[in-house]
């Protein structure tokens, strides 16, 4: 009778490991940052460095916010097409590309086609899924490595996206003035995601509900995962593909799917991202992915690969990006928040670490239940 | 201590983190005995014998040799007492030939040139002082797992060990080989060595040891004189109770045919040739048909074509009356197949998932446990909860379990519960004992009886004797990917049946 309460405890301290072992990776990311910003400049280092970090949007309230909240919602879309690629046992470092053809695609269907945001932002789904899905395919079928195929998958987006969008300074959606495409809200606006008073309320051109459509998306995938019999096949698969095989599940079916979705996903955000008009694609970088891809990579490791935990993740990783913008350049480069939430990011891989490490302790006090009680006299107690 | 202790494990005291492995363990070797170490998975045995081969330190207790305190800190430092081991697993190069192997790592060396000729001089004299007759130079992947085995106690013998471990060696054996074996090790108990023998096989125990210690929960229970002891005490000293070996059972009450084999052909996965070649045979309601052999002769990939896990390539598969040859796998567990698979952690579960998710494996998708897509959960709940009673499964947390930190046996549990709650018309159960102890096989026997008598067919695959001889009502002997006989167990015997599993006899192409 006692066993109930002891049983959500149980749980709980198991969550509970997961979101400690995630502060403890920042708090540590912090204090190297810290440690980085008195190197660099001594004198300013609490109050013009580590405190506008540390306040992040809020510096310039409520412009910065906003910004924190526009960046967040790609980020949160490729964060969870990687976590959920991850439920199903697969690396998908192909964020970054399929986010490429999600520009692309919403961007095409706004600029050319002049189609309304919605239309766009499936538009730029199914961009994202189409790239993910080929590598899947060939995992599916031909067992090749995914991470392989989606890094080659990467620049071939990316390469692509750029000759089809700049076309040797003659494409339609190339503005050459600017060297990037065309303004969104000039060109198109019946393209760009309704903000709903919050470009007002945030004082920035670009804050959208896009935000609040990433939260609702994972929420659906947490829901799906969790949920559905759909969610335990893929996790099924991730975690014992024989096993799924047994149980007569379709393994190639599902590694598809869930490479298929991840893509959609990262997909997504781009089109969160470019029709909520706040930034624009420049083709003539040949030589960088866009960042948002592999920051992804990062929102999930944060969030131990959890939908909901994503959401939290990534505004944070926004939030003191946002905030490194703000540190005075005479002092610091605007890249020691890149610093700091690389330190987070890199500590992200022991979060494992950790979290076996704080689930001990929370247990050590705690009598372990006998997992290994066999068959014995006292049969009557247990089975009641 | 007048008494000659060629080891002395005193006091060991192990811990992981929450379990004592082995708590306060005792155990002492005398010179030249065959000394038994008996217990449960999860007893201890590995624990112990890691702690004295150096791979474990222990956080109390004494190691003594010949009276003398010693410190093992590594495997290396056993080697240099003398200490030698064949694990359960062979550890040899499999495209290395046997002579290679044996002198590994301590190859005879003249300015950096080998010496074979010395070595092989070495190898052939104890090969032939002990009688483990072995081809120097045959490659490791070309000779039978016996001959494998006689290669790693070469080994030990090489390196002039006079504490031999074996760890369960009788797990892949023939019962031909197996009395060799026992042969052997009282050959090096005349010549002075000192034996740890780990084991779950009482028969072989009374056949061989000396003396035994039974372990139970990392405890140290006792050392006996075997001479002084019976089968039933040393099984009640493991596991804590009276335990049956005899499987209580009716005669079988065959009623219509309700698998039948037609000229399977299942290829092989790592080899070119066939795996199953031709095999035909039919397994009615209501009896246990027994599938006999040493591994690797093709049992495995005869289920995997049986159960849909591996296209077959030739013959049918009628299952009550439907063809199943090309169904698949979700279709013909539908069709009322259940499979109790060889390997539980690669097939039988997802390790991560809960209890409860693991019992609703192969039903989830039935419209009682989902909605439109959506899991029911209350329903997966009250279902597992009536599972785990039912068939007593133990676990620490209940339905929320992580599969993962069940014992083996309630790991099994599981899975036979759920295989059999599924009202099969055909239970596939292959080696649904493996690795467990008495207690946990005797539980499992009378569930597969209990089945057969509600009228299910049943197809066991099994390379122990001793359960296939109690549990089957016909026994197919298969050598080779084909059935090389047909026995009443009630006639039969263990010589025979292993004469036919080692394929020195064969029946006509009456085999049915």
């Amino acid at each position: 009778m006692s066993r109930k309460p002891n049983k959500t405890a149980m749980a709980l301290r198991q969550k509970g490991s997961s979101v400690l072992a995630a502060i403890l990776c920042i708090l540590i990311g912090l204090v190297v940052g810290l440690a980085a910003l008195f190197i660099i400049n001594a004198e300013h280092a609490w109050d013009q460095g580590f405190v506008r970090i540390i306040q992040g949007g809020f510096y310039d309230f409520p412009y910065g916010v906003g910004r924190t909240l526009t960046n967040s919602a790609p980020l949160i879309m490729t964060g969870l097409s990687v976590a959920f690629a991850f439920k199903t046992g697969l690396f998908n470092i192909g964020a970054a590309g399929q986010y490429t053809l999600g520009a692309f695609g919403a961007l095409y269907c706004a600029l050319i086609l002049h189609l309304p945001w919605y239309l766009c932002l499936l538009a730029s789904a199914l961009f994202g899924a189409v790239w993910g899905a080929i590598p899947g395919i060939f995992k599916a079928y031909l067992n090749i490595n995914e991470v392989i195929t989606s890094i080659m998958f990467n620049w071939i987006g990316l390469y692509m996206v750029n000759e089809i969008v700049y076309a040797r300074g003659t494409g339609a959606m190339y503005d050459v003035k600017s060297t990037r495409t065309w303004k969104l809200v000039d060109t198109s606006p019946e393209s760009v995601i309704p903000s709903a008073g919050l470009s007002e309320l945030f004082h920035t051109p670009s804050t959208t509900i896009a935000i609040f459509l990433a939260i609702a998306v994972a929420i659906v995938i947490w829901v799906v995962l969790e949920k559905t019999t759909f969610g335990y096949e893929l996790k099924a698969v991730g975690l014992n593909k024989n096993a799924a095989r047994y149980a007569g599940i379709n393994e190639k079916k599902n590694i598809i799917l869930s490479m298929t979705i991840a893509g959609a996903l990262a997909g997504f955000g781009a089109g969160l991202l470019y029709l909520s008009g706040g930034a624009e694609w420049n083709p003539l970088n040949t030589t960088t992915l866009p960042a948002m891809g592999f920051n992804g990579i990062a929102t999930a490791l944060l969030a131990a690969s959890h939908p909901i935990g994503t959401i939290f993740s990534s505004i944070f990783i926004s939030h003191i990006t946002v905030g490194g913008s703000f540190l005075p350049t005479r002092y610091f480069p605007a890249e020691i928040a890149d610093l700091i939430s690389g330190i987070i990011i890199y500590l992200c891989a022991f979060a494992m670490l950790f979290r076996g490490v704080i689930a001990r302790k929370l247990h050590a006090d705690r009598d372990i239940p006998d997992a290994n009680a066999e068959a014995a006299p006292q049969a009557g107690k247990e089975a009641k | 201590m007048a008494e000659d202790f060629v080891i002395e494990m005193l006091h060991i005291t192990k811990e992981f983190p929450g379990i004592k492995a082995n708590d306060d363990v005792t155990l002492q070797l005398r010179r030249g005995e065959v000394h038994a170490l008996l217990g449960e998975n999860g007893a201890g045995k590995s624990t112990l014998m890691s702690v004295l081969f150096g791979l474990y330190q222990p956080e109390q207790g004494t190691i003594k040799k010949n009276g003398q305190e010693v410190r093992i800190k590594d495997p290396n430092d056993a080697n240099a007492l003398g200490i030698g081991m064949v694990h359960q697993h062979f550890k040899l190069v499999e495209c290395f030939s046997v002579l290679d192997n044996i002198m590994l790592g301590v190859e005879p060396c003249k300015a950096g040139f080998l010496q074979k000729s010395a070595a092989r001089k070495r190898v052939v004299e104890l090969s032939e002082k002990y009688g483990l007759r072995v081809d120097p130079d045959a490659l490791i992947s070309d000779i039978s797992v016996g001959m494998q085995q006689r290669v790693e106690i070469l080994k030990m013998l090489y390196r002039d060990n006079e504490i031999l471990i074996f760890d369960e060696p009788t797990a892949v054996l023939t019962p031909q080989e197996i009395d060799e074996l026992m042969e052997i090790m009282r050959g090096f108990k005349k010549e002075g060595k000192s034996i740890l023998f780990i084991t779950h096989k009482l028969n072989e125990i009374m056949a061989v040891a000396d003396r035994c210690t039974v372990l139970r929960k990392g405890k140290g229970i006792g050392t006996v004189e075997i001479a002084k002891t019976s089968k039933e005490e040393l099984s009640r000293m493991m596991v804590g109770r009276d335990v049956q070996f005899a499987v209580e059972k009716a005669p079988a009450q065959p009623g219509e045919p309700v698998l039948q084999v037609k000229d399977l052909t299942v290829p092989g996965r790592v080899h070119k040739k066939d795996a199953v070649r031709g095999v035909s045979f039919t397994v009615r309601a209501g009896e246990i048909v027994c599938l006999a052999g040493i591994e690797g002769n093709g049992q495995t990939e005869l289920v995997y074509g049986l159960t849909g896990l591996e296209k077959v390539s030739g013959g049918s598969l009628t299952l009550a009356g439907q063809d199943i040859t090309h169904a698949s796998i979700r279709q013909r567990s539908k069709d009322g197949m259940s499979h109790i698979p060889e390997d539980r952690h690669k097939h039988g579960l997802v390790l991560d998932y809960t209890l409860e998710k693991n019992l609703v494996l192969q039903r989830y998708w039935e419209p009682a446990f989902q909605n439109h897509g959506f899991i029911k959960q209350g329903e997966v709940r009250a279902y597992s909860d009536k599972l785990i009673r039912q068939y007593d499964v133990r676990s620490g947390q209940g339905s929320v379990t992580i599969a993962r930190s069940m014992s083996g046996g309630n790991q099994q549990k599981a899975i036979i519960a759920r295989e059999i709650d599924k009202d099969p018309k055909l239970l596939v159960a292959v080696q649904p004992t493996r690795g467990l102890d008495v207690g946990a096989i005797e539980y499992i026997h009378k569930q597969i009886v209990a089945e057969r008598d509600r009228g299910t067919a049943v197809l066991l695959v099994s390379l122990e004797l001793d359960e296939v001889m109690n549990l089957s009502d016909r026994i197919l002997v298969m050598y080779e990917g084909e059935i090389v006989g047909e026995f009443d167990p009630k006639t039969t015997t263990v010589e025979e049946l292993g004469l036919y599993m080692a394929g020195a006899k064969k029946q006509g192409k009456e085999a049915q």
